[in-house]
């Protein structure tokens, strides 16, 4: 019965999804009709202007979001987060390199803080309502290129001028595509960042996203990061860890905030059904243990591999012409790089396990750090058996970056503006770390080294079928996939070993005795009674 | 002794199999979910273990029932008349070919240390276990009105496995020590008990009773 009404369940959900994609296919407006979109553009600015002459609240939505203030107040301590300032272990951070990383800004021409946040039209509608054939292009800020040039200078490849009017007029939703052009490459190439997000979710099999499969209920990301003026929700700054409000209508507003790119937003809080036998045990196991852990086995599944660990230290190597080089695995992935250092690779990447509440905490860029130790630049939070808490699934990024050995914090270097401090035009450690401190107002005493590093990265993208859910034994046995993990007791992994050593001499000694006395018995068996 | 006597009526020995049954395949499934042995998966084992619990159960339901509106429950009671002789026997007399001390009829068809052992089984372990495994079984709706953490409850649950593991040896050897290896086994399939001049040819009980003894066929 229950699975007979998941399907019509799903049925309507992907009539309904068709009808969605069919809607924006056969809109009531065609933009192309548009007398304010025929151009002629000069620049992204003049696009905007154009969208908003009809769509005239969307500019002051725009501005709240943190696609366009990079900065987000940590609740748990009011520092003040966000992309703008955040040290990560992959590029370290996007100050001194705004031109190259503000590719990924949903603006025009922030390349230093004289950016106007209040100005509409450096709003780029189009980095996130393109329909294809837009990009913004590393260095320029977050402009496409207006001109066909060489690109990046002195490279001896050009890069077409991008049609403005085109894309203006082909204007439409979001897509896996859009979201994926920042999301996918985050950490400086596809795949990179995350683990669970890569370009392979553009069109993924159902075996590689169940929810996302081209072939299947082909979700797009809003699907699940269901926006509301222009908020999108599902952050990884600020998740939902334990949520319990259960499931809800799309476009619903709740009295309370509940975040809709949660799995029981649509799931419910008792997803398991119709097995007599196992649906209240997983719904239990539901209570401590957050979807996710279960039903997405491994990341980087898509067949692109992710970046586990990243070594800082080793960049710089240059031939004997003085030139940088790249080194290559046997599939051909990069694994030394002159400008970036070396990488470890992975796929198929069983994840750690560790109780999280929603609340994580930050090394900022004036944290002081201990060296001797590995630092956490990230660290999730969560009492271990809370009822806000929930063990969920990570991607454990190990990386060796440099730090100020007098002052004991971070450094960001400059590495990606081309000019004579970056590093990847200099390979100058002093110089770029000099201009990173400098571009970002911190103080830099000159000295550096090398520390090691961990970041852990939440999983919840690439939700497997059911099938491929982990089974009981993942964790019910001595060597377990959640095995170290605090505060819970598995059957088959967890075990008072003084009583199991107890209770086996016991039964041994009974054993035993009884040998003996059959023994006994035996060797007796022929005497004569009273004897 | 030389009659035939019936001492296990149809759903005693119905009852005793399948508890028997049951108990094993508890045992088995028990210490796969427990991690001892991996001849079958935890998930196989947490299903059997959890039909054959609902099975142990109902059987009880049947069999606390049978106990008391036959009376039978009367055997259980526990006495120390022949208790020390009892034990001198097993642990000496036996093998001296001296007379048994206890002579059986359907009336007391269990001698002291029997008594104890099943009472035991009855009053201790059976409890434990259940009680245990039913908090565990259902700890997810049940952890805030117990006052144990779930390492406690599985601890108790493993306590009288242990129990029962040890009580099942001693009585599947003690099974074997009637006037031939089989003979309580075959009892305990038949009900009856056959005639026999008591575990030692020639040898009657020393019981006042066996020289008065008031043979009731149960049916």
């Amino acid at each position: 019965m229950a699975y007979k009404h998941k399907k019509i369940f799903v049925f309507i959900l992907s009539m309904l999804c068709s009808v969605l994609s069919l809607s924006t296919q056969a809109s009531t407006a065609d933009h192309s009709q548009f007398e304010v979109l025929k151009g002629p553009f000069s620049s992204g600015q003049e696009v905007t202007a154009a969208c908003l002459s009809c769509h005239t609240e969307a500019a002051h939505q725009v501005m709240q979001t943190r696609h366009w203030t990079w900065e987000y107040e940590n609740p748990l301590t009011g520092e003040v987060l966000g992309k703008k300032t955040m040290l990560n272990g992959f590029c370290i951070g996007d100050r001194s390199n705004e031109a190259f990383c503000h590719s990924c800004h949903i603006g025009y021409g922030w390349q230093d803080n004289t950016f106007d946040f209040n100005e509409p039209t450096n709003i780029d509608c189009l980095a996130c309502h393109n329909t294809g054939e837009y990009k913004k292009i590393a260095g320029m800020a977050g402009h496409p290129s207006y001109e066909r040039q060489e690109w990046p200078k002195g490279s001896g490849k050009f890069i077409e001028a991008i049609d403005l009017i085109g894309v203006a007029q082909q204007i439409g939703s979001t897509s896996r595509e859009t979201c994926g052009s920042c999301h996918f490459y985050g950490g400086g190439g596809d795949g990179v960042k995350h683990g669970d997000l890569d370009s392979s979710l553009v069109h993924p099999s159902r075996e590689l996203d169940v929810h996302m499969a081209s072939d299947g209920l082909n979700f797009s990301c809003s699907d699940c990061h269901q926006t509301d003026k222009h908020q999108v929700p599902g952050s990884r700054i600020s998740m939902a860890a334990a949520p319990s409000g259960g499931a809800m209508m799309r476009g619903q507003h709740p009295s309370e905030y509940q975040n809709p790119a949660s799995c029981q937003s649509c799931h419910g809080n008792d997803p398991h059904k119709g097995d007599l036998m196992h649906s209240s045990r997983l719904n239990q196991h539901a209570d401590i243990i957050a979807c996710q852990t279960c039903h997405i086995p491994a990341f980087s599944r898509g067949g692109v591999p992710t970046r586990m660990g990243w070594d800082w230290s080793v960049a710089g190597k240059l031939t004997e012409e003085g030139k940088p080089f790249f080194t290559y695995d046997e599939e051909g992935n990069i694994t030394y790089d002159s400008r970036k250092g070396s990488f470890n690779l992975g796929q198929n990447v069983e994840p750690v396990y560790q109780w999280f509440n929603g609340d994580v905490s930050y090394i900022q860029p004036d944290s002081q750090i201990d060296p001797s130790d590995r630092v956490a630049i990230n660290r999730f939070l969560g009492e271990p058996g809370s009822a806000d808490a929930r063990i969920w699934p990570f991607k454990r990024f190990e990386g060796r970056q440099p730090y100020d050995t007098e002052l004991k914090t971070l450094l960001v270097p400059q590495v990606a503006i081309p000019n004579d401090t970056s590093f990847w035009y200099n390979f100058d450690w002093d110089k770029a770390l000099l201009a990173g401190a400098e571009s970002s107002g911190r103080p830099f005493s000159g000295h550096y080294d090398f520390v090691d590093t961990q970041m852990d990265w939440p999983i919840t993208h690439m939700v497997a079928p059911k099938e491929q859910a982990l089974d009981c034994a993942s964790c019910h046995t001595s060597e377990g996939r959640l095995a170290g993990v605090k505060g819970i007791w598995m059957p088959g992994h967890h075990r008072q070993s003084l009583l199991d050593q107890a209770g086996f001499l016991l039964a041994g000694l009974i054993l035993l005795g009884a040998a003996g006395h059959g023994s006994m018995r035996f060797v007796t068996r022929n005497k004569k009674s009273g004897g | 002794m030389n009659q035939r006597i019936y001492l296990y009526t149809r759903f005693e020995r119905f009852w005793h199999w399948c508890q028997a049954g049951l108990v094993l395949t508890l045992l088995f499934s028990g210490f796969a979910i427990h991690g001892t042995h991996a001849v079958i998966g935890f998930k196989t084992a947490v299903e059997v273990h959890e039909i054959a619990a609902w099975l142990l159960i109902t059987l009880w339901i049947f069999a606390i029932f049978w106990h008391f509106t036959t009376g039978q429950w009367k055997h259980y009671v526990p006495t120390h008349e022949k208790l020390i002789e009892m034990a001198r026997y097993y642990a000496y007399g036996m093998f001296k070919k001296e007379p048994h001390p206890y002579h059986k009829t359907p009336d007391r068809k269990h001698n002291p240390l029997q008594r104890i052992a099943y009472l035991g089984v009855k009053l201790v372990i059976n409890p434990l276990l259940w009680v245990s495994g039913l908090v565990y079984l259902f700890w997810g709706s049940m952890a805030d009105y117990v006052p144990l953490a779930l390492k406690q409850v599985a601890s108790l649950h493993t306590l009288g496995a242990f129990m029962m593991l040890c009580f099942l040896l001693l009585h599947v050897y003690l099974a074997t020590v009637g006037h031939t290896p089989v003979a309580h086994i075959k009892t305990m399939i038949t009900g009856w008990e056959d005639p026999h001049a008591d575990e030692s040819p020639g040898v009657e009980p020393d019981d006042e009773l066996s020289n008065n003894v008031a043979i009731k066929k149960h049916s």
